[in-house]
This record gives C-alpha cells, sequence and structure tokens, in this order.
C-alpha cells in the first residue's frame, strides 16, 4: 500500500516522511529507508511521476547542467583554471573550453587571471563535485566594469521572471546591462552608478519580496515611481 | 535531600520557555538563535567549502568542525574570552552529537564549520548549542537523515527533573546533571554526559523525560524553519 | 574586478551603494541584551552587527594612579561573523579594534575613572569590555565604538558586599557616563575620502583614519592602512568628523 504523505509544495525539514511504499521513488533531497521516503533538507516537496523530490530554497548553490553562472576565477592551474561559483567546490575551466587559441605552455593567466569574473556555462556536473565550465557560446565572456550583486540562488528565478519577463523590465527602466547567473551571482552595468544602484535597489526588493502576490505589478510601479522622480 | 517544589514554580518535567528563530546571520550559510528560559545560543554554518591545508581533507566525507564558545559577559562572573578546556570539550560532544545525522559522504574533501556562540547563559548551554547549530544546519541546505534536539535532564535533591536552570544545577544537597541528545526520527541517543550520582533506574527515567522534552524542542525547531518558507508559500 | 571597480566608481564620485562619501548607513543600537552582563548592547550598521558586553570586577589600582578604577577592551573575530575570521586567539585586527575603542573611551574621559575607586591604593572597580561581532559587513571599528558606548550607557554596577563584588547581584546605581565620543573611520579610495566603509570598501582602501570626537575636540586617533594621507585630507576628515558627531550623538543618547 503506497501513500504519498505530503502534499505537492509542502515545506518539509530533514527526517520528515514523505511517502510509504515503494511505488514512490526518493528524488534529490529525499532518501528511503525501509519502505517509507524521508526528506533530507529542508524545502518545498515536488512529484514527478513517481520520485518525490525536496527542492531546498536556502543554502549553497547547487549546479546543474547548462545553468548560466557567474563566478570568479581563484586559481590558475595546469591546462586549466578553477572557477569559484559558490557552491561547495571550485568549478573547472578547461583551456579547451574557452574561445581563444592558447598555445601550449603559453602562461594561461595572461587569458583569464586570478580574481578575474566570467559568465559561463555549466557542461557537465558529477554527483555535485565535478564541476565543468565552458566560456564557448553566445553571451560567455570575461567581464569588465559593472558590479556584481549577491542574492539566494532559489530566488533567481523570481528575478527572472516568466520568459525573462521581470529581468527584461528592470532593464528596461534601469538601462542597465544585467546577466543574471543561476547560482545567485548578478552583474550590473549601467552608462552610471545611479542606474546600478536602482536596478540593485530594484533586484533586492524583488529577492526580499519574491513570495508577495502581485510582484510584476509592485515592481512596475516601483520603477515608474523612480523614473519620474528623475532617478 | 527533598525537593518538594521548583523555585521557578515548573512542574518536574517541563520545559523552560523556548522560541527559535532561523537566518539570523547574513553572511553565513545557514544561521540560527535558540532560547531556553535565560539560555540564548546563537549558531552559524559555514560550509560545505574546500578544506585548506588539504591535508586536513578526509577524501571520503566532508568533515564537520564544531566550535562553541561563551561570550564573557554570558555568565554573572566574566569568563576570559577564548577557548578553555571546558569549551574544547563541548566543542567535541557537539560534534559527534550532529555527525551522525549529517550526509557528509556527499561532500568529501570539504569542511562544514559550525560556530556556536552563547550570549546569554542560564545552564543546559550546551544543548541549546545543539538546537541551534541543527538548525542552522538545516537552513544552510545541508542533507540530513535527521534533525537532532537536545535537552539536560537531571537529578535534583531526590526529584528526576527536565530541563535544570542554574540554581538547581547549584543545589546545595546535590544534583546530577545529565545533557541528552536524541535525533528526532530513531530516537538515538547522540550525547550522553553524566556528572553527579544516580541510579540505573533514575538514568532510564531520565532519558525517557528527555525524550519527551526533545519532542516538544523539535516542534520548536520545525516551526522556526517552516518559518522562513512561509512566505514563499503564500505567495505561489 | 571588484577593487578597480570601486576605485573608479570614487573617481566618479560615487560608492557602490549610491550613498554620499559622508553618509552613514543605518544605524540601529538595542541594549540589554544580555541579563547576566552588568551592560550589553547590540548595534547595526547597516548589515554590520556587534555585541558589547560590560563585566565588572574588583581589582587594585595602579601604583601611578591609586585614585582610579580602569576599563579593559576586549574583541573577538570570531569567524561566525565572516568567513575571513578564522579561529585563534585575536589577531591584530582584532587587538586593533579593541585598542582604538578603548582609548577613544579613555582619552575623551567618557568614564570618569575616580569614580571608579573603591578604596584608594587598595580597591578599585575594572570593567571589562568585551566586543563580539556577529556579522562584518564593513567598518567593525565604529560600530564596536558604538556599541561600547552604548553597553557602558547600559551598564549598572555590581552589589558590593564588604568591598566584594556579588557577582549576579546589580545595584540601581548606573554608570555615569556625560562624555559620549564618537568614533569616525574614513578610508581612502584613489582620490576620494569616505566615511563609514563597507566591507568590499575597506578591501580596496589604501589608507585609513579613526578619529574619536568629543564636543568638537579629538580624543583619539588611528592610522591604518599602507598609503598616507595628506595634510589637506586630514582637516577634511577631521572637519566631517566634527560636523557629524552630533548626527550619532542623538543615536547614542537615545540608548538607555
Amino acid at each position: 500500500m503506497s501513500k504519498l504523505i505530503v502534499e505537492e509544495r509542502n515545506v518539509v525539514v530533514p527526517g520528515e516522511k514523505l511517502a510509504t511504499g515503494m511505488e514512490y521513488l526518493p528524488g534529490n533531497g529525499s532518501f528511503r529507508e525501509g519502505e517509507d521516503i524521508y526528506s533530507s533538507q529542508l524545502g518545498l516537496v515536488n512529484v514527478s511521476g513517481r520520485f518525490v523530490k525536496v527542492i531546498p530554497l536556502t543554502g549553497k548553490y547547487n549546479p546543474r547542467e547548462g545553468d548560466i553562472i557567474i563566478g570568479k576565477i581563484t586559481d590558475v592551474s595546469f591546462g586549466m583554471w578553477l572557477v569559484d561559483v559558490g557552491c561547495a567546490y571550485f568549478a573547472c575551466l578547461n583551456v579547451r573550453e574557452v574561445p581563444e587559441f592558447i598555445d601550449k605552455g603559453a602562461d594561461l593567466s595572461n587569458y583569464y587571471d586570478f580574481n578575474e569574473t566570467v559568465i559561463a556555462q555549466v557542461i557537465k556536473v558529477v554527483r555535485s563535485k565535478d564541476i565543468n565550465l565552458t566560456l564557448k557560446g553566445q553571451g560567455l565572456r570575461k567581464i569588465k566594469g559593472g558590479k556584481i550583486i549577491e542574492v539566494t540562488p532559489s530566488k533567481v528565478p523570481r528575478i527572472i521572471g516568466k520568459q525573462g519577463s521581470m529581468i527584461s523590465m528592470v532593464k528596461e527602466y534601469t538601462k542597465c546591462n544585467i546577466v543574471v547567473g543561476q547560482n545567485g551571482k548578478i552583474w550590473i552595468k549601467g552608462e552610471n552608478v545611479e542606474d546600478e544602484v536602482r536596478a540593485t535597489e530594484i533586484i533586492l526588493k524583488i529577492e526580499n519580496e519574491s513570495h508577495t502576490h502581485g510582484l510584476t505589478d509592485t515592481i512596475k510601479k516601483a520603477l515608474e515611481e523612480g523614473t519620474k522622480n528623475g532617478l | 535531600m527533598v525537593y518538594s517544589k521548583r523555585e521557578d514554580g515548573r512542574k518536574f518535567d517541563e520545559l523552560r520557555k523556548i522560541s527559535a528563530k532561523v537566518g539570523i546571520i547574513k553572511r553565513a550559510d545557514g544561521s540560527a538563535r535558540f532560547q531556553i528560559g535565560d539560555t540564548i545560543a546563537i549558531a552559524a554554518v559555514y560550509g560545505p567549502r574546500e578544506l585548506h591545508p588539504k591535508f586536513l581533507q578526509d577524501p571520503e566525507k566532508a568533515v564537520l568542525r564544531c566550535n562553541y564558545d561563551m561570550a564573557s559577559f554570558s555568565v554573572t562572573e566574566r569568563k576570559k574570552p577564548g577557548p578553555s578546556r571546558r569549551s574544547t570539550e563541548i566543542s567535541l560532544v557537539t560534534e559527534k552529537a550532529l555527525a551522525s545525522v549529517v550526509e557528509l559522504d556527499l561532500f568529501p574533501n570539504t569542511a562544514i564549520d559550525v560556530f556556536i556562540q552563547i550570549i546569554q547563559a542560564n545552564a543546559g548551554t550546551r544543548c541549546a548549542g545543539i538546537c541551534a547549530a541543527a538548525m542552522a544546519l538545516a537552513h544552510a541546505g545541508i542533507p540530513m537523515k535527521d534533525m537532532v534536539a537536545a535537552i539536560s535532564v537531571g537529578k535534583v535533591g531526590d526529584k528526576i527533573v527536565i530541563d535544570l536552570d542554574k540554581e538547581e544545577e547549584d543545589f546545595e544537597e546535590g544534583a546530577t546533571d545529565i545533557p541528552v541528545a536524541l535525533t528526532a526520527r530513531n530516537k538515538e541517543v547522540t550525547l550522553l554526559q553524566l556528572d553527579g550520582e544516580v541510579s540505573k533506574d533514575e538514568l532510564m527515567q531520565a532519558i525517557k523525560l528527555a525524550r519527551k522534552g526533545c519532542e516538544e524542542i523539535h516542534n520548536v525547531q520545525i516551526e522556526a524553519l517552516k518559518e522562513i518558507y512561509k512566505e514563499d508559500k503564500n505567495g505561489q | 574586478m571588484d577593487n578597480e571597480y570601486i576605485i573608479s566608481l570614487v573617481d566618479q564620485g560615487k560608492r557602490l551603494d549610491g550613498r554620499k562619501f559622508d553618509q552613514h548607513r543605518e544605524i540601529s543600537i538595542e541594549t540589554s541584551i544580555s541579563k547576566n552582563s552588568e551592560g550589553s548592547a547590540r548595534c547595526k550598521m547597516g548589515n554590520t552587527e556587534v555585541l558589547v558586553g560590560v563585566k565588572m570586577d574588583v581589582g587594585t589600582p595602579y601604583p601611578d594612579s591609586p585614585d582610579e578604577g580602569s576599563i579593559v577592551v576586549t574583541t573577538e573575530l570570531s569567524p561566525i561573523a565572516s568567513p575571513d575570521f578564522e579561529l585563534g586567539p585575536p589577531g591584530v585586527e582584532a587587538t586593533e579594534i579593541a585598542r582604538i575603542v578603548d582609548r577613544g573611551i579613555r582619552e575623551s574621559k567618557a568614564v570618569d575613572f575616580k569614580k571608579l575607586c573603591i578604596k584608594s591604593r587598595e580597591k578599585c572597580w575594572v570593567f571589562f569590555i568585551d566586543i563580539y561581532p556577529m556579522n562584518d559587513d564593513g567598518n567593525l571599528i565604529d560600530a564596536s565604538a558604538l556599541g561600547a558606548l552604548a553597553a557602558l550607557k547600559n551598564t549598572r554596577f555590581t552589589k558590593l558586599e564588604n568591598d566584594k563584588p556579588v557577582f549576579g547581584e546589580f545595584t540601581n546605581e548606573k554608570v555615569e557616563l556625560d562624555k559620549l565620543p564618537i568614533t569616525f573611520t574614513f578610508v581612502k579610495i584613489g582620490k576620494g575620502i569616505l566615511v563609514d566603509p563597507h566591507t568590499r570598501e575597506e578591501k580596496a582602501a589604501e589608507a585609513r583614519l579613526s578619529v574619536a570626537v568629543y564636543n568638537g575636540k579629538i580624543h583619539a586617533m588611528q592610522k591604518g592602512g599602507s598609503k598616507g594621507f595628506t595634510e589637506s585630507e586630514i582637516e577634511m576628515m577631521l572637519d566631517l568628523a566634527i560636523k557629524k558627531e552630533k548626527d550619532l550623538k542623538k543615536v547614542i543618547e537615545k540608548a538607555k
């Protein structure tokens, strides 16, 4: 007799029973003990088919293949760079994964140096430990100027909005170039610092009020008011 | 030897007032505050993060490192700042109380650091620290098989009591203090210390009492953890 | 990239969070945060948060000041407050913060040490002011100095019996603090001088100056950082500290 004990989008804590019976299978953030499935994380229940998952909304970034992220070069090593993307392990950027042609034996730091920031894509994740990045692709590059702010990675979807609607709106009103990394790091570059500060304030507002109803309208209003006040 | 009534009017099996809050330190990956009576513990978790120097790494699992510290002003007579033999031991038993529930094998070569600061003390600080630390770990999104709660039980005069306060710990005619940590689901004892004298039956009775107290604490922990999500849920 | 960016912002007369160069973050103070202490306070400057507690003990006056008590300030930079801090005995940074706070209080005579004398040459009060940062988002110096002052204002004396302290029992007598020295920390980034720096600005800074002022007079200073200031820069910082003194005083005056 298999039975689901929790409902979709229930908030659960580590050790909480989610389902009983073998018909259900543990997904990310859950585990089986005997007949039962328990949560191993604080998060929201997500049932897809037979899988019962828990999606964490706090803590460090959990990399997934395909994610666009913003990271900082922390080490230049043989044939690769190590990049801090805000998760438990440094990600690896292989010399073959950059658009430049680099001669054997060349000093890699001439291309991408310690402390420089890149917009990269996650191409491979092995058991959330070996994380491989690429810089080959549209929009992927080293970034110069502008500023980086950090938000909780789980809030990123709200900041981007449906089909990018939220972030497009922020870009339009603040006239800033903005790249939102799935790892919660956001790059903002405007024509002047006032625009950047305004974009920052709006993004932090989205993060703080991400749970409220009518968020899009609230943000639109805030942006319009800012424009009216000549900000 | 007769202990007929608790000074603060509590029943022998009654906890002091408990409150808890999650997410109090911005820079940490996870954080929590736990208060029981006049004892206040704050915990912050950093990690999992790469562990350096390399020789400290464990290729099989993450290294859980706990540090318990009492603020100099948390007690009536100033405690000299910095570690002591006492705090070193408490850090160690705290680590052992938590290690069995944390899925350390998911993050080899990393460290998960837990820092506990007691900012106000009235007995039961190590247990309060463990309660705060378990919440901070969950808040940091670290996979755990279970939650942990801790409470001190013991014998004051001739009575088995739960959650001794400072006066009871110092009871003139003798008090035995038994800090106990229990996992919420499997009810495994992960911390057990004792100073004093009790019979085997009294000890087993005390552990039963701790079990009841930990259930109550666990509910407070869950509520505080779920609190930060409430808003998210309503908004969807 | 971060430092360069901050430097280029400052060149344009701007700051990362949109503040003006002479503008503080929001400051809030809460007192009586720890019951067993004689006095305690929590001071927040933006996201920076410090806890300060005051404990008392009875000691022997120094031979060169037989009618005075004393204060001892310590800072513990616990890794609870920042991933950049490490466990261990107080390092240079922690010691410097404690010393700056100590001198601000001592040199402005915020506490009249004579009133801490119990028996000339024999017994006096010693105040231990212990500072615990809980979240470091920059400018721990000013937050600590302000927190220490608030904790002192909150302090009541421990009960004395036959000239011996009875720990855990307090009198209704509060510590008299008629002078409230305010500490201002400035950093120099490029050619700009900024007050109340946050972490990223501290990292980009080449020089730092902390100034404790009371009633328009300067009572303690500390220059930090590897580069120097010009005389006109120093004058400018002093003018600013003196000008802003009353604004910050309002915050501390409210603390009880």
